[in-house]
């Protein structure tokens, strides 16, 4: 089993809880992992990514290369195309159709989703809008992401649900079921089957 | 600070025979970042003391000590972990606690290194007593940072050895070993890491069995400590003679690995990280010979043999800059062919990755998708709420009215105040260039020259400045944006904070020039005569635009709430 992961957003958004939790079941499932994170300059809004490799055999890089990621999950449609060059020809984007706004040069909307959509392996979601639906904050939205990008994961969908309650599980047992709400949402959204 | 309770995944231990007797390790995993592994190897190898000026990316390793000193209050781990005021400091105060026959560690990103060379460099002659780690993260393509220099010149430079871990679990299991080598040979050891090392995480085993810190000490020779040339001189030579046995434990002590391949006429060395990019893409049937380098001075053996074993083309892949491809020239017959960086078979600037260790090893990139045209960048700016903006504003409407302001700016978030929408600064160089340019500036008769500085920068390196600008009654502006942290690393504590206005007094600026304003919207009319009554003044100002750091303002709040 390898899965090359990019997760993609733009600072602040939060990309980091969704690895904090795939990485948490797949450390249960005794996979190997890496993780190369971004930190610094570009938390203050701009683009940030971070690759996450999970793999049954020991990972040398901590880099994904050109061509080899199975799965972009993007929080942001235009921040999932910006490494397509990543991604294997397979390879799945699941991302956010919701664009975060804060550059004055954003290309029109939906010439992104066009872009998104010529790509044959795409789930495009509006992640915020699930998360409301499904009686979650807005703040849960990367957690129905995660839902969406479980099938493409590796790892079965009882045992994520299981990695999301043990993550959340010190802040409380309300916390714990608002976040797995917003995970099968995500899931039952993704119109894809394990 | 991540939350690290639940990547306790289980213990484990196994046994192992030493020196005739069984002994029982027992082992613990962790998912840790490479700066956080290094902080738990030293930890774990009985430091007392680790002293750091946060940079990225070497920031969390000082977070991750002071995060495991507080939650073991009860257990009285016993490290000091209060930030530094910069490098310089740092490194001087653990070579004091060094001094007391105790360990300490010293951490910094490259430029630091520049900060704290003088301490560096001469804690070289003076050699150590209790053992001394000096963690230089380095930043490779710049993701954060003003230039891409590569701190295993410091190494060279100061004649000592460097240790440069290829992963998270090298990165922990050689704190124990630098500490042990520093202590061995009396050195102060460097460290060096880069970027996706130090950011990067991965599962480290870690000891259940921390070793005790060290008893004090005092020094067996205090004249070592006395840098008299006469005193100076005796300790460069045992440092020169001590040169071969650096070599050898580069040989010997097993962190740098030589295999033949079956067509030796081909070798690879590689150095930290690089080694991963090649085993990502390496193929068995290359047979080349393979030599891992992660500690320094190189390892003259294993090249000798590589060249007797057959080499005529060695292909050098190592992150920063072509430090070994350069050296291993005069370590080899000029007829063997060295490629790398300086040759262009891998780019001569930037990080190394496993599609350009691709390429230089001779395979086809993977196939995947062309770049999308309709990605435009997305730089970071300014948080919205943040007191930089409104001081920029401010600053901006202030300068226009005059015909040729020259803003000087600093190192931190408000640099981002070049970017769009403000464009506010004409300069950035290194942290306290900002008062200094400017009198410089001022000197050659700008007026207004304007300094900008936050709060953190400003007793990082900007307070010796401002002497010389009272000293000389120079006509600039130096205003201080006090956002009560050192914001760009994530919000660390600041010297100066509560201080800033009688230090600024006490280097000798006159108090009724040393003026306090709160960047907010509906404050901008008196920020802006505050800007210009300061400007026509002619001599030495200081404007403080004071209000905290958004960022950690939520913080604080979230915390309040939760209390």
């Amino acid at each position: 089993m390898k899965k090359d992961i990019i997760l993609a957003g733009v600072g602040g958004q939060g990309i980091l809880s969704i690895a904090t939790v795939i990485g948490e079941a797949a450390l249960q499932e005794g996979l190997y992992l890496k993780q190369a994170e971004v930190h610094g300059m570009s938390q203050r809004g701009g683009d940030v990514q971070s690759n996450l490799r999970l793999s049954s055999e020991p990972i040398m890089s901590d880099l994904i290369p050109k061509g080899g990621a199975d799965l972009i999950i993007s929080l942001e449609p235009m921040e999932a195309l910006r490494y397509v060059e990543y991604l294997a020809p397979d390879g799945w984007i699941v991302t956010s159709c919701v664009p975060f706004l804060n550059i004055p040069n954003y290309p029109e909307i939906e010439a992104v989703l066009e872009r998104i959509k010529a790509y044959e392996h795409h789930v495009l979601l509006d992640v915020e809008a699930l998360a409301k639906e499904a009686g979650a904050p807005a703040q849960a939205a990367n957690m129905v992401l995660l839902g969406a990008a479980i099938p493409m994961l590796g790892i079965e969908h009882d045992k994520m649900i299981a990695g999301v309650s043990r993550v959340f599980a010190r802040k409380g047992e309300a916390v714990v079921e608002t976040n797995v709400k917003a995970v099968e949402a995500g899931f039952n959204h993704s119109g894809i089957k394990n | 600070m991540s939350d690290f309770s639940f990547f306790l995944l289980h213990m484990s231990f196994f046994l192992s025979t030493f020196a005739g007797e069984i002994e029982t390790i027992y082992i613990m995993k962790k998912l840790l970042l490479g700066d956080e592994a290094i902080a738990q190897g030293a930890i774990d190898a009985g430091l007392s003391g680790v002293y750091a000026y946060p940079g990225t990316p070497s920031t969390e390793v000082t977070e991750y000590i002071q995060s495991k000193v507080i939650s073991n209050q009860q257990s009285a781990i016993s490290i000091q972990c209060r930030w530094a005021a910069n490098e310089k400091t740092a490194m001087e105060a653990a070579l004091g606690m060094s001094y007391m026959g105790k360990r300490a560690l010293v951490c910094m990103k490259h430029v630091g290194m520049n900060v704290c060379a003088d301490a560096f460099m001469n804690a070289a002659i003076t050699g150590v007593n209790g053992g001394l780690i000096v963690l230089a993260a380095d930043d490779p393509s710049m993701h954060s940072s003003q230039n891409e220099q590569d701190s295993r010149f410091y190494a060279k430079f100061a004649m000592i050895p460097c240790l440069e871990p290829s992963n998270q679990q090298e990165a922990y299991d050689m704190m124990a070993y630098g500490f042990e080598l520093s202590e061995q040979l009396r050195t102060p050891i460097l460290m060096r890491v880069t970027t996706r090392m130090a950011h990067s995480r991965a599962v480290v085993n870690i000891t259940e069995k921390p070793r005790p810190q060290n008893e004090r000490s005092m020094p067996k020779d205090v004249n070592h400590f006395i840098l008299l040339p006469a005193f100076a001189k005796r300790n460069y030579a045992e440092l020169v003679a001590a040169q071969p046995s650096f070599v050898a434990h580069s040989e010997t002590d097993g962190h740098n690995v030589y295999v033949k391949g079956s067509h030796p006429e081909k070798a690879i060395v590689t150095t930290g990280i690089a080694y991963n990019y090649l085993m990502e893409n390496y193929q068995a049937e290359m047979g080349c010979s393979i030599l891992k380098i992660t500690q320094y001075p190189i390892p003259a053996a294993p090249v000798a043999q590589m060249v007797a074993d057959g080499a005529k083309e060695i292909l050098v892949m190592e992150e920063g800059q072509p430090v070994v491809e350069e050296l291993l020239r005069g370590m080899v017959p000029s007829e063997i062919k060295i490629e790398g960086r300086l040759t262009g078979v891998l780019p001569r600037m930037g990080e190394l990755s496993p599609d350009a260790v691709r390429t230089a090893i001779g395979l086809e990139a993977l196939p995947t998708y062309a770049k999308e045209a309709i990605v435009v960048g997305r730089p970071p700016a300014l948080c919205q709420g943040c007191g930089h903006r409104d001081m920029y504003t401010a600053l901006n409407e202030v300068a226009r009215e005059y015909e040729n302001a020259r803003i000087f700016g600093d190192i931190g978030c408000y640099t981002l105040g070049a970017l769009s929408p403000f464009h506010a600064i004409h300069a950035c160089v290194e942290m306290g260039a900002s008062v200094t340019m400017a009198k410089g500036a001022a000197d050659a008769g700008q007026h207004p020259a304007i300094a900008v500085i936050g709060d953190s920068t400003f007793t990082h390196s900007g307070m010796t400045g401002l002497l010389d600008c009272v000293n000389a009654k120079a006509n600039v502006v130096v205003l201080i944006s006090d956002n009560l942290t050192t914001g760009m690393t994530g919000g660390q504590d600041s010297a100066g904070t509560g201080r800033l206005e009688q230090i600024c007094i006490g280097l000798g600026v006159e108090p009724e020039h040393v003026r306090v304003v709160v960047p907010l919207p509906k404050n901008m009319e008196e920020i802006k005569g505050v800007l210009r009554e300061e400007i026509d003044y002619n001599g030495t100002s200081v404007v403080i635009a004071r209000r905290e750091c958004i960022q950690t303002l939520k913080r604080h709040l979230k915390a309040a709430k939760n209390n």
